[in-house]
C-alpha cells in the first residue's frame, strides 16, 4: 500500500487536493441543484416539506461524497475498476433474484439509511470499467473484433438484467453510454452500422420481451392523441404544461398543470415540465444552458487530462450525464417515449443524485490528477 | 509513444465528433422547446385552461306566480338536506350512527348512502336525507361539531301555498323529461332542474325560468373545485301576475269540492280577465316536483273523478238549457221571431211521427220569449231551432264563443262542438236530420261546450263584444293606485248584434233568477244593487229509453251516479250594469244529484255575490287579502 502511494507521483496532501478541485464546476452543479430545490419547493405548493429539505440534505452529502472521490488517487479507481464493476454487477443480480422471489419489480436494496439502486450505480461503474479496459488497448488491438467482445459483454449483461427489471430507461442509458465509449476509442463506423442493423432486426424479438405497460408507452408515444386518458395521458399533459408556459412562464408556484395534479410525477421525472411551465422558454433555455456548461467543463477536463484513462473517464461521465439530461427532457417534451429517467441534480431522488455526484467526483478526480501519467497497464 | 499519440488524436477527433452530436441534440431540445412554448403556445394554453376551468351553471330562482293582488300562488321555498363528504367523515358508519340519533334514518337510506360513497369520489357530497324539517335541520346544525363531514345544504323547491285549489290553473313543475331536452337551454341539463308541466307553470315556463348564471371554477385533475374564478349571476325568472282573485278562487274551489266533480269559471266581463278558474277535485301540485311514486300516480289516474283533468277548460258538456239564450239571439237576429213572438206549448213538439217533450208535462200554453227563458220552455226553443236550422245555430253559437277555441293562455283547452250539416256529413257520412236540430236547439245531442266557453258566452251577452278570456294580467299586480277598467274593453270587437235583442235576452235571464216562476229563483241575490241574472241548465248524460221514461225515474238519487244529469248554471251580476260573469258545471248533479237551479246556481250565487262585494276589478281589498301566515316569505 505504502509503495503504491509512493509510486503515485508527486504526493499531495488532502487539503491541497481539495483546494485543487474545479471550483467552477462545483459552483455550476450547486446552481443546478439550487434550481432543483426551488422546483421541489414549488412542487410541494410552496413548502420545504416533503421534498426540498430532504433533497438539500442529500445534496450536501453527495457533495461530500464527490469531494472524497475526487481526493482519492486516480490510479486507485483504475486498479479497482473491475472490482467496483463486479460488485455492482453482483448487487444487480441480487436485486434481480430477490425481485424474482419477492413481489413484482424491486429495483433497490434497502440499507436502512439509504436505498441503493444498483442499476443507477451501474451507469458509473460501466464508465469506469470501460475506461479501464480501453485505456489498456492500442488502436490496433481495438481494431480486432475479438478485443471488443469482452467490453460488449460488460455493457450488454447489466443492460439485459436492468431491462428485465424492467427499467427500459436505464437499460437504454447503459447501452448508449457503452456505445459512446466504443465510439470514442475509435471503433470503426461500419461496426456500429452492423450492430445497428442487427439491433433493428432484433426489435421484433425484443418487443416480445417488453412488458405490456412498456409496449403501451411506446405505442402511445407513436400516437399520443389516440388515447389521451390512457397511456398517452402523461405525455399529452406534459406537452400541454410546457406549451402553456409560453415565453416567460406562469410564474413561480403558479403552474396550473403541475399544481392541479394534471401533471404526473411533477417532483421526479416530470420536474422539467414544471420548470418550463412556471418559467417558460426563458427558464427552460437557462437550464439547458447550465447543463451545456457542465458538458463543456466535462470535455475541457477530459482534454486537459494527460492520461488516456482520465480522458475516457471524464468523457464517459460527461456522456452519461448528457444522456440523463437529453433522455429526460426529450421524454417530457414528447420527443421520445416516456421512460423513467430522472433529470439529474433536479429530480427528487437519492440514488440518482448520489450516482451523478459520484460521477462528477470521478471527473473532479481526473481534474485533480490531470497531470498524472498512467501507463497502459495502469502503471507509470 | 507514437501509438499513444495516435490514440490521443483519435480520441480527440472522436470526442469532438461526439461533442458536435451532443450539441445537435441539445439544439433539438431547444428547438422543441421553442416549438412548444412559442409556436404552439396558444393551443396548449387553451388546452391547459380547458383542463382546469369548469363552467358550472347556476340555476336562477324561478319566478313567482301571484294573483291579481300579489298573493303568492306558486313560490320558492327553501328546503334542507343533509349531505356527507366521505373524506371528511373518516368513519362513515360511525358518523351515520350519530346522524341516526338526531334524525330518522332508514336502512334503505343507509344503504343508498354507502353505495353512493362507494361510487363517487371521496370529496363529492352524498345526500344523507332530503327534505329535512326545520327541526331536523336545526338538530343537525347544532351538532355539526360532532358530525365530521356532515353539512346542511339549502335548495329551493317549488311551493304552492293553496295546493289543490289552484292546482289546475297554476299547474306544477317536475323533473325534465327526455323530450323536454330538445330545447337548447343548458339549464335543462341540471339534475335538480324543474320545468313547468301544466297550467301557468307550463304556459309561461320560459318567462318564469329565467336565464342561467355561470360560475367558472378551477378544478384539479380529480375534479375537485379549487376556487371560483368568476361568477356571472343569471337573470331570475319573471314573476307572473294572474288576473285571478285568490279569495274568489278559494271560495269557488271549496264550493265545487263539496259537490265532488265540478268546475267554476268567473270573468271580469269588461276585460276578459279570469277571476276564478276552479276544477275539482284537484291534486297536490307539490308532489310532482319531488317526484310521484308509481302508487300515487296510479291513484291519480284511476280516480273516477279525474283529478288531473282541468274540467274548466277541457271538460266538454252538453250545455242543456244554458244554450237557450243564444238560440234566442240567433232567432232574433235572423228576424224569425221578435221579442213579442209567442208559441204554443202543449208539453211536446211534434215533427212527423216524432214527439219532442217539454220538461213540463202539461206544457206552458201560449209562451213568449221572456217566459220561455224564465221557465226554460223546451217547446219554445224547439220552434226557434226548427226555424233556424242547425247551421245558423252553430254560426251564432260560435260568435258567442261556444264550440270554438278561445285561446286561453294555459294548455289543455278543448274546443267542444257545435254541429253543422257539413260536419255531420264529413264525420258520419249521413245527412243531417231535421229532428236533430230540435234536440240541439235545447243544447243536447251533439252539442258540447266547456265551462270556460259558457262564461265567455255570458260575458259576450252582457257586453255585446267579442270578449276573450285570459289568465295573465299584463298590467302586473293591482295596487290601490293602478288604473282600473271603467268601461268595457274596446279592444274587443263588437259582436254585431242588436242591443235590443241582447237586452231582451238578458231580461229573460233576470227573470230566471228573480221571479217566482224562474228556474233559479232559490239562488237569487237579495242584497240591494247586486242582483244576479242567469240561466240554469241540465245536460243529459244518459239517453233514456222509452221504458225508463215511462217509469219516470229520470232524475234524482234513484239514478246511478254515472248516469245522472250534469247541473249547469251561467250567471252575471249586477243586473243593472253587469260586470262579473260566472259559469258553473256540477257533474252528475253533485253530491245530492240535483238540477242546475238547485246545485249549480247556489255556487254561482256565492261567487258572484262575493265578487261584487270584493269588486276585485275595481278595488284592492282593504286590508289586503293575505296569504296564510306560514307562506308569507319569498
Amino acid at each position: 500500500m505504502e509503495s503504491f502511494l509512493e509510486s503515485s507521483g508527486p504526493r499531495q496532501s488532502l487539503a491541497v487536493k481539495l483546494l485543487a478541485v474545479n471550483w467552477g464546476l462545483l459552483l455550476l452543479l450547486c446552481c443546478i441543484a439550487g434550481i432543483g430545490f426551488a422546483m421541489l419547493y414549488s412542487a410541494a405548493n410552496g413548502h420545504w416539506q416533503p421534498w426540498a429539505s430532504k433533497q438539500m440534505i442529500r445534496f450536501v452529502v453527495a457533495v461530500m461524497v464527490m469531494l472524497a472521490v475526487a481526493a482519492v488517487d486516480l490510479r486507485f479507481w483504475l486498479r479497482w475498476a473491475y472490482s467496483i464493476y463486479g460488485c455492482t454487477f453482483l448487487l444487480l443480480v441480487a436485486v434481480e433474484l430477490r425481485g424474482a422471489v419477492g413481489m413484482g419489480a424491486q429495483r433497490w436494496i434497502d440499507l436502512g439509511v439509504i436505498q441503493l439502486q444498483p442499476s443507477e450505480m451501474m451507469k458509473i461503474a460501466l464508465v469506469l470499467v470501460l475506461a479501464r479496459y480501453f485505456s489498456a488497448l492500442t488502436p490496433e488491438e481495438i481494431g480486432r473484433p475479438t478485443r471488443l467482445a469482452a467490453p460488449a459483454l460488460l455493457v450488454l449483461l447489466p443492460a439485459a438484467l436492468v431491462m428485465k427489471q424492467p427499467d427500459l430507461g436505464t437499460a437504454m442509458m447503459l447501452v448508449l453510454t457503452g456505445g459512446a465509449i466504443f465510439f470514442l476509442v475509435g471503433v470503426r463506423w461500419w461496426k456500429f452500422a452492423l450492430v445497428l442493423a442487427a439491433g433493428g432486426a432484433a426489435v421484433p424479438v425484443l418487443w416480445r420481451f417488453l412488458k405490456d405497460y412498456q409496449k403501451a408507452r411506446i405505442a402511445s408515444f407513436l400516437n399520443p392523441e389516440n388515447d389521451p386518458l390512457g397511456a398517452g395521458y402523461h405525455s399529452l399533459q406534459s406537452k400541454i404544461a410546457i406549451g402553456s408556459g409560453g415565453l416567460f412562464g406562469k410564474g413561480f408556484g403558479m403552474g396550473t398543470q403541475s399544481h392541479l395534479s394534471f401533471l404526473p410525477e411533477r417532483q421526479t421525472d416530470f420536474i422539467f415540465t414544471m420548470l418550463a411551465e412556471e418559467f417558460g422558454l426563458v427558464g427552460g433555455l437557462v437550464l439547458l444552458g447550465l447543463y451545456t456548461l457542465v458538458f463543456v467543463y466535462g470535455f475541457a477536463i477530459a482534454f486537459r487530462s494527460r492520461s488516456h484513462f482520465g480522458r475516457l473517464l471524464a468523457l464517459g461521465v460527461t456522456v452519461n450525464f448528457f444522456l440523463y439530461v437529453f433522455i429526460n427532457i426529450a421524454m417530457v417534451m414528447g420527443l421520445i417515449p416516456v421512460v423513467g429517467v430522472p433529470l439529474p441534480l433536479i429530480s427528487y431522488g437519492g440514488t440518482s443524485m448520489l450516482t451523478v455526484m459520484y460521477g462528477f467526483g470521478l471527473m473532479m478526480c481526473v481534474y485533480v490528477h490531470r497531470d498524472a501519467r498512467i501507463g497502459r497497464g495502469g502503471d507509470e | 509513444m507514437a501509438q499513444d499519440n495516435n490514440r490521443s488524436k483519435l480520441l480527440t477527433r472522436r470526442a469532438l465528433l461526439l461533442a458536435g452530436g451532443q450539441l445537435a441534440l441539445l439544439g433539438t431540445l431547444a428547438g422543441r422547446l421553442y416549438y412548444l412554448q412559442v409556436l404552439q403556445a396558444d393551443r396548449y394554453a387553451m388546452q391547459a385552461d380547458e383542463n382546469r376551468i369548469n363552467i358550472r351553471l347556476l340555476a336562477p330562482p324561478r319566478g313567482r306566480i301571484t294573483d291579481r293582488f300579489g298573493v303568492a300562488l306558486a313560490t320558492n321555498q327553501p328546503t334542507y338536506r343533509a349531505t356527507l363528504v366521505a373524506e371528511q367523515a373518516g368513519d362513515v358508519t360511525a358518523t351515520l350512527d350519530a346522524v341516526a340519533t338526531l334524525i330518522p334514518l332508514s336502512d334503505a337510506d343507509r344503504r343508498r348512502v354507502m353505495r353512493d360513497i362507494h361510487n363517487k369520489l371521496s370529496f363529492v357530497p352524498v345526500v344523507i336525507r332530503d327534505n329535512l324539517s326545520w327541526d331536523e335541520m336545526a338538530r343537525i346544525e347544532v351538532n355539526t361539531l360532532e358530525l365530521p363531514g356532515v353539512s346542511i345544504e339549502q335548495a329551493l323547491t317549488r311551493y304552492y301555498p293553496f295546493g289543490e285549489a289552484t292546482s289546475h290553473v297554476v299547474g306544477y313543475v317536475a323533473a325534465v323529461s327526455e323530450q323536454d331536452l330538445n330545447a337548447d337551454d343548458p339549464l335543462l341539463e341540471l339534475p335538480d332542474f324543474r320545468i313547468g308541466k301544466s297550467g301557468i307553470e307550463k304556459a309561461y315556463d320560459l318567462d318564469l325560468r329565467g336565464t342561467a348564471g355561470t360560475s367558472q371554477v378551477e378544478v384539479n385533475a380529480f375534479g375537485r373545485v379549487v376556487r371560483e374564478l368568476a361568477r356571472e349571476e343569471g337573470m331570475p325568472g319573471q314573476d307572473i301576475a294572474l288576473g285571478l282573485d285568490m279569495a274568489l278562487q278559494d271560495l269557488a274551489a271549496k264550493r265545487c269540492a263539496a259537490q265532488g266533480s265540478a268546475s267554476c269559471v268567473a270573468l271580469d266581463a269588461w276585460t276578459g280577465e279570469v277571476l276564478v278558474l276552479a276544477s275539482t277535485p284537484g291534486f297536490d301540485p307539490g308532489a310532482f316536483s319531488a317526484g310521484l311514486t308509481p302508487a300515487m300516480w296510479q291513484k291519480l289516474i284511476s280516480d273516477p273523478l279525474n283529478p288531473l283533468n282541468n274540467k274548466a277548460i277541457s271538460g266538454t258538456y252538453a250545455p242543456g238549457s244554458t244554450f237557450k239564450p243564444m238560440v234566442a239571439m240567433a232567432a232574433l237576429e235572423a228576424n224569425l221571431i221578435t221579442t213579442e213572438t209567442e208559441f204554443y206549448c202543449p208539453g211536446y213538439f211534434q215533427l212527423g211521427n216524432a214527439l219532442f217533450h217539454c220538461w213540463k208535462k202539461g206544457g206552458h200554453g201560449n209562451i213568449s220569449l221572456r217566459r220561455g227563458i224564465r221557465e226554460s220552455c223546451d217547446v219554445y226553443f224547439y220552434h226557434c231551432a226548427d226555424l233556424l236550422g242547425i247551421d245558423r245555430i252553430a254560426q251564432m253559437g260560435n260568435r258567442f264563443g261556444l264550440g270554438v277555441n278561445l285561446g286561453i293562455d294555459i294548455p289543455g283547452e278543448k274546443s267542444g262542438l257545435l254541429p253543422t250539416r257539413a260536419w255531420k256529413m264529413a264525420t258520419t257520412g249521413v245527412a243531417w236530420q231535421r229532428g236533430e236540430t230540435i234536440s240541439c236547439g235545447i243544447g243536447q245531442s251533439f252539442v258540447s261546450v266547456t265551462p270556460l266557453q259558457l262564461a265567455t258566452y255570458v260575458a259576450r251577452l252582457v257586453t255585446g263584444r267579442v270578449v276573450l278570456p285570459r289568465l295573465d294580467r299584463h298590467q302586473g299586480v293591482m295596487t290601490p293606485t293602478s288604473p282600473v277598467a271603467t268601461a268595457i274593453d274596446t279592444d274587443f270587437a263588437p259582436l254585431g248584434v242588436q242591443q235590443a235583442h241582447l237586452s231582451a235576452v238578458l231580461d229573460g235571464m233576470f227573470a230566471v233568477v228573480n221571479e217566482v216562476h224562474g228556474t233559479a229563483y232559490g239562488a237569487r241575490i237579495t242584497d240591494p244593487g247586486m242582483t244576479m241574472g242567469g240561466k240554469t241548465g241540465t245536460a243529459q248524460v244518459h239517453r233514456y229509453s222509452e221504458a225508463e221514461r215511462a217509469h219516470g225515474h229520470l232524475t234524482g238519487a234513484s239514478v246511478p251516479w254515472k248516469n245522472r244529469d250534469h247541473a249547469l248554471f251561467i250567471g252575471f251580476a249586477p243586473v243593472s250594469a253587469p260586470r262579473y260573469v260566472c259559469a258553473v258545471v256540477v257533474e252528475h248533479g253533485g253530491a245530492s244529484g240535483g238540477e242546475g237551479g238547485a246545485v249549480a246556481a247556489p255556487i254561482a250565487h256565492d261567487v258572484l255575490l262575493a265578487a261584487q262585494q270584493r269588486d276585485p276589478a275595481r278595488k284592492v281589498p282593504e286590508p289586503p287579502f293575505a296569504a296564510p301566515t306560514a307562506l308569507a316569505q319569498g
